[in-house]
This record gives C-alpha cells, sequence and structure tokens, in this order.
C-alpha cells in the first residue's frame, strides 16, 4: 500500500462514559495503514461511538489517537482531515451534486479548475458521471450513497469512516454495494473503519473483524478466523449460526456423548470447553461413513424450506438439539431425511471447534 | 364462481360510495365556509363597493384618484412599508439569535424557554403597549433608571415616536418569527453540520454555508408573517407614536372618526389589500422555490 495513501490508526486506553455506563472501556485498537476494518456488533455496544471518537464528533474521557504519528484525539473534526460517510449520508440539500462533492475541495481552498477536475473524476469513480446538476432530491438512495462516499473520497483523506453506509439500502442493493466498497478501497488504498451491525456485510468486506460488546473489543481478527474460530461465546453466537454442546474431559480425551472427538488442533490442558458447531458444517451420512470425521447420531424433529438452504432440527441422542443446514439443491443430499426419521450427522476435526466454557461472563 | 358477472354491480355501489364520502366531505366544510364568507368575503366586498362612491355618493373612481394624487395618501404608505421593513429586520436579527438559542438547548428546556417567548400572546396588545409607555416614556422606568445610573443625561425621547412604535411593534411580532424560524431549525439534520466538519469547514463556515442556508426557509416565512402583520398595525402606532407615526390603519381610522369619509377610508383599505395581496404572491412564489432545495432530507 502507498505511504502517502493511507495512515495507520492507533487507538489506546480510550475510555467514554454516558453516566454509569461505559460507551467505550479501555479500547485498545490498531488499524494498519491501507486495511478495511469493520467494527461489528449489536446495537448500543459502542462501535458507533468509537467511530465518533475517531471522527472528532465525542470526546473520550481519557485515552489516546493517533493518525500515523500524530496525536489527534484533541483536534476538532475539521483539522482531522478523514473522510466520513454517514448513514443517511447527511448531504446538503440546498446544493447540487457537484456542490456537495466540491464542499471539502472549497473548504481547502483548491482552485476552480481543479475543483471541478476533481469532482468530475470522483463522480467517475463512482459511477454517476453527468449527475452533477442534480438535485440530491432527485436520487435514489443508492445513488446518494454514492455522492456521499464521492464526497468522502474526493478530497483523498488517507482515513475514511463510514457509519452503517449501506444500512439504509433494500438488499439487493446493499450486496451489490459491498463489493463496490471494497473494489473501491483498493484502488484508492486509504485506511478504512467501517461499523456495521450486519455480520455478513463485515465478513464481506473486512481485511480485518472488530467484534465489539459492551465497550470492549472481544476479537479482532480476520473474517475466517472470526467465523471459524470465534475467541469466546459472544463472538460466536453473535456472527453466525451455531449450537453449543457439552463435552467431558478425562486425562488428554475430550468426548462428546461417550465418543472421543477427533481434533484439527488440540486446545491443550484448561477448560471446561463446549463444541461450537456451525449448521452447514454438519453433513447428513449414511452409516457406514468414513470414521476420520466425529459421528453425532439423533433423528430429526422438523425440516423447513428455507430456499437456498434446508434447515433441520435433530435432536441428538442426549436430548440436545442443534440446527443442520444443507444445500436445497436437488441431489445435494443423498437423501432428504423425513421428520422423526433417525440421522447421524459427520462433522470434520477442522470444524471441530472448542470453545471455552465462560459462565455467562459480563 | 365470483367472475365479471359479480363484480359488476359492485362497481355501481363503490361509485354512488365515493360519490357519497365527497358529499360528506363538502357538507362538513359548509360551517367553515360560511363562516369564511360572512367574515370575510362579504365585509371585504363591501368596502370595495363603498370606496367606489367618494364624498358626494358620486359612483366613480374619484378615491383612488385623491389617493394618488395627495401626496399624503402615499407618505402614508410608504411609511407603513417603511416601519413594516424595519420592524421586520430588527425582529428578524432578533428573532434569529433567539431562535437559535432555543434550537441549541434540549427539547425540554427550550419548551420552558419557549412560554417565555409566548407568554406575551396571553395579553391583549393593548395591554402590551401601554405597559411599554410607562417603560419608555420621558419619566418613565428605563429612562429614571438610566439617568440613575448616569448612562445618559437627558431623558431620551424613547416614546411618541417611531423609535417607541418599532420597539412596541417587535416585541409584539418577535413570537411569529421565532415560531417558524425555530420549527425549521430543529428539522435541520444534525449529521449535515458534523458531515460539513468532518469535511474541512471550520464552525463559522459551518454555519453560514450549511446551518443558515438550511434555517432560510423559516427564516423567510416568519419575516413575511412579521412584515405583512406590520402592515396593518394599529395600536401600537396609535398609542407609542404619540399621534407622530401614521401608518395605514390610523388613517383609515381617522379618515372614519374625523371626517367619515368611509369612501376614502375603504379605498386605502383595498389599496393596502392589493399591496399585501401581491407581496405574499411574490413571497410564497420564492418560499417555494426554498421548499424544492431546503427540504429536509431522506
Amino acid at each position: 500500500m502507498a505511504p502517502d495513501r493511507s495512515l495507520p490508526i492507533t487507538v489506546r486506553q480510550v475510555t467514554k462514559a454516558y453516566g454509569a455506563l461505559r460507551a467505550l472501556d479501555q479500547v485498545d485498537l490498531a488499524v494498519r495503514s491501507g486495511e478495511f476494518l469493520t467494527l461489528l456488533g449489536p446495537s448500543g455496544s459502542g462501535k458507533t461511538t468509537l467511530l465518533m471518537v475517531l471522527a472528532g464528533f465525542v470526546r473520550p474521557d481519557h485515552g489516546s489517537i493517533r493518525f500515523g504519528d500524530v496525536e489527534v484525539v484533541r483536534a476538532p473534526p475539521h483539522k482531522r482531515d478523514v473522510g466520513m460517510v454517514f448513514q443517511n449520508y447527511a448531504l446538503f440539500p440546498h446544493m447540487s451534486v457537484a456542490g456537495n462533492i466540491a464542499f471539502p475541495l472549497r473548504m481547502r481552498h483548491v482552485a476552480k479548475a481543479a475543483m471541478e477536475a476533481k469532482v468530475a473524476q470522483a463522480l467517475e469513480t463512482v459511477q454517476l458521471a453527468g449527475f452533477g446538476t442534480r438535485r440530491v432530491s432527485e436520487l435514489s438512495g443508492g445513488q446518494r450513497q454514492r455522492v456521499a462516499l464521492a464526497r468522502a473520497i474526493v478530497f483523498e483523506p488517507r482515513i475514511l469512516l463510514m457509519d452503517e453506509p449501506l444500512s439504509a439500502l433494500d438488499k439487493q442493493l446493499r450486496d451489490r454495494m459491498q463489493i463496490e466498497l471494497r473494489n473501491l478501497h483498493d484502488r484508492l488504498g486509504m485506511t478504512t473503519v467501517c461499523v456495521t451491525h450486519d455480520q455478513r456485510e463485515a465478513l464481506t468486506m473486512s481485511d480485518r473483524v472488530a467484534v465489539i460488546d459492551r465497550g470492549r473489543i472481544r476479537q479482532l481478527d480476520a473474517p475466517r478466523t472470526i467465523y471459524e474460530r470465534p475467541a469466546n461465546r459472544f463472538v460466536a453466537e453473535f456472527v453466525g449460526e451455531s449450537a453449543f454442546l457439552p463435552v467431558e474431559q478425562s486425562g488428554g480425551e475430550i468426548r462428546f456423548a461417550g465418543q472421543v472427538l477427533k481434533l484439527a488442533d488440540h486446545p491443550g490442558s484448561g477448560g471446561p470447553w463446549l463444541l461450537m458447531v456451525r449448521p452447514e458444517r454438519l453433513r447428513i451420512v449414511t452409516d457406514t461413513a468414513t470414521d476420520a470425521t466425529n459421528l453425532l447420531r439423533g433423528h430429526v424433529l422438523a425440516l423447513v424450506y428455507q430456499g437456498e438452504s434446508l434447515l433441520l432440527h435433530v435432536e441428538l441422542a442426549d436430548g440436545t438439539r442443534v440446527p443442520v443446514r444443507g444445500s436445497s439443491a436437488r441431489g445435494a443430499m443423498a437423501s432428504v431425511p423425513q421428520q422423526g426419521e433417525a440421522v447421524t450427522l459427520s462433522l470434520a476435526p477442522e470444524d471441530t471447534f472448542l470453545l471455552p466454557n465462560e459462565t455467562s461472563a459480563p | 364462481m365470483t367472475g365479471d358477472a359479480d363484480a359488476a354491480p359492485n362497481a355501481a355501489g363503490l361509485r354512488r360510495d365515493a360519490a357519497l364520502e365527497r358529499a360528506l366531505l363538502f357538507g362538513l366544510s359548509v360551517p367553515a365556509l360560511a363562516l369564511v364568507t360572512a367574515t370575510m368575503v362579504l365585509p371585504v366586498g363591501w368596502l370595495f363597493w363603498l370606496s367606489l362612491f367618494d364624498d358626494d355618493g358620486q359612483f366613480g373612481l374619484e378615491n383612488y384618484r385623491r389617493l394618488i394624487q395627495q401626496p399624503s395618501y402615499g407618505r402614508i404608505l410608504l411609511a407603513t412599508f417603511e416601519i413594516s421593513a424595519l420592524t421586520t429586520l430588527i425582529c428578524a436579527v432578533f428573532g434569529y439569535l433567539l431562535a437559535y438559542l432555543l434550537a441549541q438547548l434540549s427539547r425540554r428546556r427550550a419548551a420552558i424557554l419557549m412560554i417565555g417567548v409566548l407568554m406575551p400572546f396571553w395579553t391583549s396588545i393593548l395591554v402590551r403597549t401601554y405597559a411599554w409607555l410607562v417603560l419608555l416614556q420621558r419619566d418613565g422606568l428605563i429612562n429614571a433608571w438610566g439617568m440613575q445610573l448616569g448612562l445618559w443625561r437627558q431623558p431620551l425621547a424613547l416614546a411618541y415616536n417611531l423609535t417607541g412604535t418599532v420597539i412596541g411593534l417587535v416585541h409584539i411580532m418577535l413570537p411569529f418569527l421565532v415560531l417558524p424560524l425555530y420549527g425549521s431549525m430543529r428539522a435541520i439534520d444534525r449529521d449535515c453540520l458534523r458531515a460539513a466538519a468532518s469535511l474541512g469547514a471550520n464552525p463559522v463556515a459551518t454555519f453560514w454555508r450549511v446551518y443558515f442556508p438550511l434555517s432560510q426557509p423559516g427564516l423567510f416565512a416568519g419575516a413575511v408573517i412579521v412584515f405583512i402583520l406590520c402592515l396593518g398595525a394599529y395600536v401600537t402606532p396609535a398609542v407609542l407614536g404619540g399621534g407622530k407615526v401614521i401608518m395605514t390603519a390610523n388613517a383609515v381610522a381617522s379618515d372614519i372618526e374625523l371626517f367619515f369619509n368611509w369612501g376614502a377610508a375603504s379605498a386605502l383599505g383595498v389599496v393596502l389589500l392589493l399591496l399585501t395581496a401581491i407581496l405574499l404572491y411574490a413571497a410564497s412564489r420564492m418560499v417555494r422555490l426554498d421548499r424544492i432545495f431546503g427540504g429536509h432530507g431522506s
């Protein structure tokens, strides 16, 4: 990544309390230069507060924020030189599309000719060439989103912040914009911090995802690690569907329903553990399957057709229930089991993941 | 099977229902229409009719000819517009500051302060105007205190002149400006201001480039209301102007009370009404323009 196009962000010990509520609780976060990082969390987790602290709209109680080598925690927003995309776009209704995009350039006293060229180029970048003279009220939601984006990048900030940038769009458009945002980031190369409560969006767009809960970062990792190797039960539950099964520990072995679990990576000592199961990683097999995988036996409680997938609720022999997701494509399953039918589920050792069994940690 | 045959009779019934509903809605608006006709349309029509008869009961445009020929009427109309414009300007400045303060406060606190803005509405204009007289006259409270504190030596001429009239008018008109302005300030998207800041605008630039333009429709609406209400002011110039400030309404009153000239008074009323209507029309076109680009975001 070209160093002149992006800056690393270092957040240290940032705390913000609203009365007794700690919106941010001693947050440490290092965003790499040129990285696309998403803050993911439920509403009220503090993810938006953290973004607002980065933008300079919320003053933390203490802590340090550095853009590159510069301490900015006390700098007002207009001196931080970060691009920002707001949830509802916050376009200026009294200005044209070009007027909106030219605004940050005008604030920087860019010469008229250069300004026009940059505005035209920004419109091109977001695929809205020729829309400059339109009024904001004439644009669709997706177009407004693009204008907001163009306005935030036209002055070539080295840091781009986005607050739920796609939440106001309908699902199809959102899916397309996720890819577009990611492509745009790859082309422009600025450090990007995005806030969302949509886990799929976070997994789709980001280099790394920071899962936030109650003012703390619970895990900061690449999307695949977040999904397949969650650090704790909160992350496992918040990202994706999952079931948690109790396991017994004896010596070096870990057993589920009396059967020793085959593990790709053994968690070692410690515990107690919970077996985390993702519904789409369970496969229905005939009883003669290879014993390289872990086998769970149970019977089908219910079968739900959900379009692209089939969801089975399976009750295991010990009474615990697990969801099983399979493709609904014809022939994807050797035979679709019926309600009440006995089934055997197989779980690959790589997908057999043990999670520390916290007793509902705070 | 329910096919077209079953649906056809329904169509007639539905049409009848729609017609009935329209008739009912019209019926409900009849009392209001009757009231407007009785209190607005008929008197104004009568006024117009009266203005077409001169002193001697001759039918013609004599009254209007005199309005144009006698410079005193022109002066009165001009003074009316000048005083109204001055009052509107002062109201706009004070009202903007007041509305801005209210818009920054929490809604609860703003509501409490808003009571202070609206309180004057609870007393009659006459009472308020005479109260100003107590404060502003030669040996009134303001002069007494000002001289006691040594701020000025001679009593200031605050009442029975243009100054007193404008002070009184500003006080009465201020709420009419603050209310629509406050509404449009509250409607400004906070994120627009944050966006401006994040894009590099300092607080001054944010105000002039974003906040002020977005509050303009409310300011404009309030200014138009104040200006038009001022055009018809009667009590305030009569009491606080001390006979030196004659606005159109005062001229109308003296035409009737002193000269029993209903025709001349009516003509003056009609001219003021027409000028006001023209102004309102022009203003409404500008306000509508404003609404196009001053509308609220999504």
